[in-house]
């Protein structure tokens, strides 16, 4: 059985590479095809009005080299975990890269956390009172919060908390200047935290509600809740103890599938909180027409899909013995 | 849509009218003393790509930089040049020798003393070298000598009149020679944690969150500098900006990257105000530009004609929402040293328009339409989202069939700029300290340069004007240089290869706790050692 799942580990990590390097190149040739490069863009910006100075700066940055020839220095580079360089930030971008990436998946683990949680409360709440009046609350508010787009939550969240009541910061990581440390540093980065983790987490809870309260109904049909019940459990016990656990599996799929959507949506939320994260790195490496940034997030970003798509087969297999790794 | 205009009219009226009785009260209260301490937050956007602005103009640079580095000059509201690391400056009277007193017992915020052989490095290897401005501006500086410590002389080959204009620290930025000298300038690690003579040193910088800047205790005018540190915080939304103002979590915003609209309202909050002055060192022009490589648009009644078609007060009203004035010529008015208004007007007429259309045989066919038009807009911020519908609404009612192209910065620099795929084109751009600097790439033939961003992007070519340029180069009689710029507006506006739309207002929004911060014409981008906070 272990030597089973370290086998099975190996082979998708494997083919998890290949994948890797056919995005990079896909990647690279994609965006290539924009118009315009870092340097029409920082031209434009310093109003440079030389084009000697133009062509200095592309032969510096390599970019008057052929395209197949920046292809392959590119992805032998990459072979030696060498991400480049950002002309943008004039930094290495696997340090800037690196830098941003706690930032992000702190938002992104609190934020399924929050998620999968009241998620499953909800859930299970509104299958037990099925077509009764918690069930229809929850159902309407699941369905507010599946609907409205996230800034605009994110926008609202702040009028409502930051300025109306000035409870919590309107956005930011931490009290900057502030010089704490130890627990009262921690206190301070989780109160910057509230407003965009729950932003960020109410789209999925309201997901996760719907699809744990649907397999819910299911589970609790079967024999065995009967016979649960008929030995005297609670409704409670039966729920949360024997059908929750055959119910979830539904809910691990989708949390396993959207960790890119997630991502993608952590840019809105990051944007809106100016939360120093990897998805507004990206965003603005594609307007300062910065590729190698942008690449190194898309290529981190897609090392995270793959491998978190690996846990979570793993944890199936884990839930339901009946999944069979090969 | 008139109601909305005279309502939008008399909105900035009133929020004028506040602004005036608000400068009168401030003029009071700036008597008060200045108090030590405290801390300056502003709400920032977009974050620099380092921070030195001997090495790239770009504006987010430039407004932090100018707080860690001083300039030989600064600039009044008249732009007129008052000392900061010169204290006195004689040019000869030929034009070609300008000479420089320094101030004595300036040290970087290493320790190292300020001297002459700063700024000769930084002249002769830096803005004449790398500075993509300054390798115009000091094109005809031949040498520079330093006879002593404290003394720097230029040595033109031909007069260079800008040049006295150009000096303020954020657009000729004087760097350490002794950490400069012998790197590559451009990779030096101090570009990103510069070491400076200014009031404020550069502290930290954590990337796509915050930077700060610390008081610099030895600063050569004391007492001042009065603040403590400033902050800037990155908030790459717009209406986050708005509430980190308005929940008070941050001091200033400048260059209206606030909403136009949300600055209007944040204006009527009881502790924020507005402040439009402070931008005659940027001031801001938006321009209509016509490719005169189409056909259409060479002939000059095609082009009198769009002029006509356009209401500026629109424009300025409802586009802007009255931060501007209707433009009557392509020098901004904060250069009212050069600018004029005896030129050539195009005033709001159809009719007119219509005519000159007819004239120059474009007739309408059978559905009303005389020819198409692709245009590109300056993709930077609502207002040019705005004005893009409202020059196709315009155009339309002459005939002229408008298609609107609409893509991201990067995209509209290479069309516009390099591949020259546009008919018109709407943009603003920065009029400089003075039009040689500012203006002048747009109008001169040569520097119609495919592949340059905001070079003449028109692609006008005029010997008359040619001449009158040169002349405008190296002309040393105050007087003389005004006369052939005002020449020039009329050329321009006669041959009207661009239609300046509008002199657009910059705004700062600040919180009212903070004084002093708009003192000459640098404003929020001045080195600010005069602001305070009062508690």
């Amino acid at each position: 059985m272990q030597s089973r799942t370290l086998r099975y580990v190996g082979k998708r990590l494997l083919q998890g590479l290949l994948t890797i390097v056919a995005i990079a190149g896909i990647n690279f040739l994609l965006l290539n095809a924009l118009p315009g490069d870092v340097v029409d863009v920082l031209a434009g910006e310093a109003d440079v009005a030389d084009i000697a100075y133009l062509e200095e700066l592309r032969a510096r940055f390599g970019l008057d080299q052929p395209l197949h020839q920046q292809l392959l220095s590119y992805l032998g580079n990459l072979a030696q975990a060498d991400l480049g360089y950002s002309f943008r930030y004039n930094e290495p971008v696997l340090d800037l890269v690196l830098g941003r990436l706690p930032a992000t998946l702190l938002l992104m683990v609190s934020a399924i956390i929050l998620a999968a949680f009241f998620g499953i409360v909800l859930g299970v709440t509104a299958a037990r009172f099925a077509n009764r009046l918690p069930d229809t609350l929850i159902s309407v508010l699941s369905l507010l919060a599946y609907a409205t787009p996230v800034f605009w939550i994110g926008l609202m969240l702040i009028v409502a908390f930051s300025i109306k009541l000035t409870w919590l910061p309107s956005g930011g990581f931490s009290t900057v200047g502030a010089n704490l440390s130890g627990l009262s540093y921690v206190a301070d980065v989780a109160r910057h935290m509230i407003l965009p983790t729950v932003t960020l987490a109410l789209f999925y809870m309201a997901l996760y509600t719907r699809i744990i309260r649907a397999s819910m109904l299911e589970v609790l049909q079967l024999d065995f809740v009967r016979a649960a019940r008929a030995r005297g459990m609670t409704r409670r016990g039966v729920a949360y103890a024997h059908a929750l656990p055959n119910a979830i599996l539904p809910m691990i799929t989708m949390v396993g599938i959207q960790v890119g959507h997630i991502l993608g949506a952590a840019v809105l939320v990051e944007t809106v909180f100016s939360w120093p994260g990897m998805g507004r790195l990206a965003v603005e490496a594609v307007f300062q027409r910065d590729f190698n940034t942008l690449l190194g997030v898309l290529l981190l970003s897609s090392v995270l899909v793959i491998l978190t798509n690996l846990i979570v087969d793993l944890v199936y297999a884990r839930l339901d013995p009946r999944i069979e790794l090969g | 849509m008139m109601r909305l205009v005279q309502n939008i009219c008399a909105r900035s009226a009133l929020v004028a009218l506040i602004l005036g009785l608000w400068s009168v009260a401030y003029a009071h209260s700036a008597q008060a003393e200045p108090q030590h301490g405290g801390t300056l937050t502003f709400a920032a956007n977009p974050e620099p790509p380092m921070l030195t602005s001997a090495l790239s103009t770009a504006g987010p640079i430039q407004w932090i930089s100018g707080k860690i580095f001083d300039g030989l000059v600064s600039y009044d509201f008249d732009l007129d040049p008052v000392p900061e690391l010169a204290t006195s400056w004689v040019v000869s009277e030929d034009g070609k020798t300008i000479t420089f007193t320094l101030r004595d017992g300036v040290t970087w915020h290493d320790g190292e003393p300020f001297t002459s052989a700063d700024v000769a490095y930084s002249v002769m290897n830096i803005w004449k070298e790398i500075h993509s401005r300054g390798r115009n501006t000091y094109a005809n500086v031949e040498s520079v000598d330093t006879p002593d410590d404290l003394t720097v002389v230029l040595n033109l080959s031909a007069p260079a009149p800008y040049i006295m204009n150009a000096l303020a620290s954020i657009e000729s930025q004087i760097l350490p020679e002794h950490l400069y000298a012998g790197t590559d300038p451009q990779t030096n690690p101090a570009n990103n944690a510069p070491v400076g003579t200014g009031p404020f040193k550069f502290g930290e910088w954590e990337r796509g969150n915050f930077l700060i800047l610390e008081r610099n205790e030895n600063y050569w005018d004391q007492p001042k500098p009065y603040l403590d540190r400033i902050i800037y915080r990155f908030i790459p939304d717009g209406v986050a900006r708005s509430a980190a103002l308005e929940a008070g979590e941050a001091d200033m915003s400048v260059l209206s990257t606030v909403p136009l609209p949300e600055i209007q309202r944040l204006g009527e909050l009881d502790h924020l105000d507005l402040e439009t002055r402070g931008y005659d060192y940027h001031s801001i022009t938006a321009y209509l530009a016509f490719n005169l490589e189409k056909e259409v648009l060479a002939d000059v009644r095609v082009r009198q004609a769009i002029a006509h078609a356009l209401d500026l007060n629109i424009i300025t009203n409802v586009v802007w929402l009255g931060f501007g004035t209707p433009a009557t010529g392509p020098f901004h008015h904060n250069l009212d040293k050069f600018q004029t208004d005896d030129v050539t007007i195009y005033p709001f007429d159809l009719e007119k328009a219509e005519e000159l259309l007819d004239e120059a045989s474009y007739p309408r066919d059978e559905n009303g339409v005389r020819f198409s038009l692709s245009h590109s807009y300056l993709p930077f911020g609502q207002q040019f989202v705005s004005l893009a519908d409202y020059v196709r609404q315009a155009l339309s009612k002459i005939g002229i069939e408008v298609e609107t192209v609409n893509q991201d910065y990067g995209t509209y620099v290479t069309r516009v700029f390099t591949d020259r795929d546009f008919d018109i084109t709407t943009f603003f751009a920065n009029n400089q300290s003075d039009p040689t600097i500012g203006v002048e790439r747009f109008y001169w033939s040569g520097n119609f340069k495919p592949g340059v961003p905001f070079s003449n992007g028109a692609a006008y070519q005029s010997d008359e004007m040619d001449a009158i340029l040169e002349r405008t180069r190296t002309e040393i009689d105050t007087d003389a240089r005004r006369q052939a710029f005002v020449e020039m507006q009329q050329l321009a506006m006669k041959d009207l290869p661009y239609v300046p739309l509008v002199w657009v207002d910059m705004v700062t929004v600040y919180n009212t706790r903070v004084k002093d911060h708009t003192t000459g014409a640098l404003g929020a981008y001045s080195n600010m050692a005069d602001t305070y906070i009062e508690e």
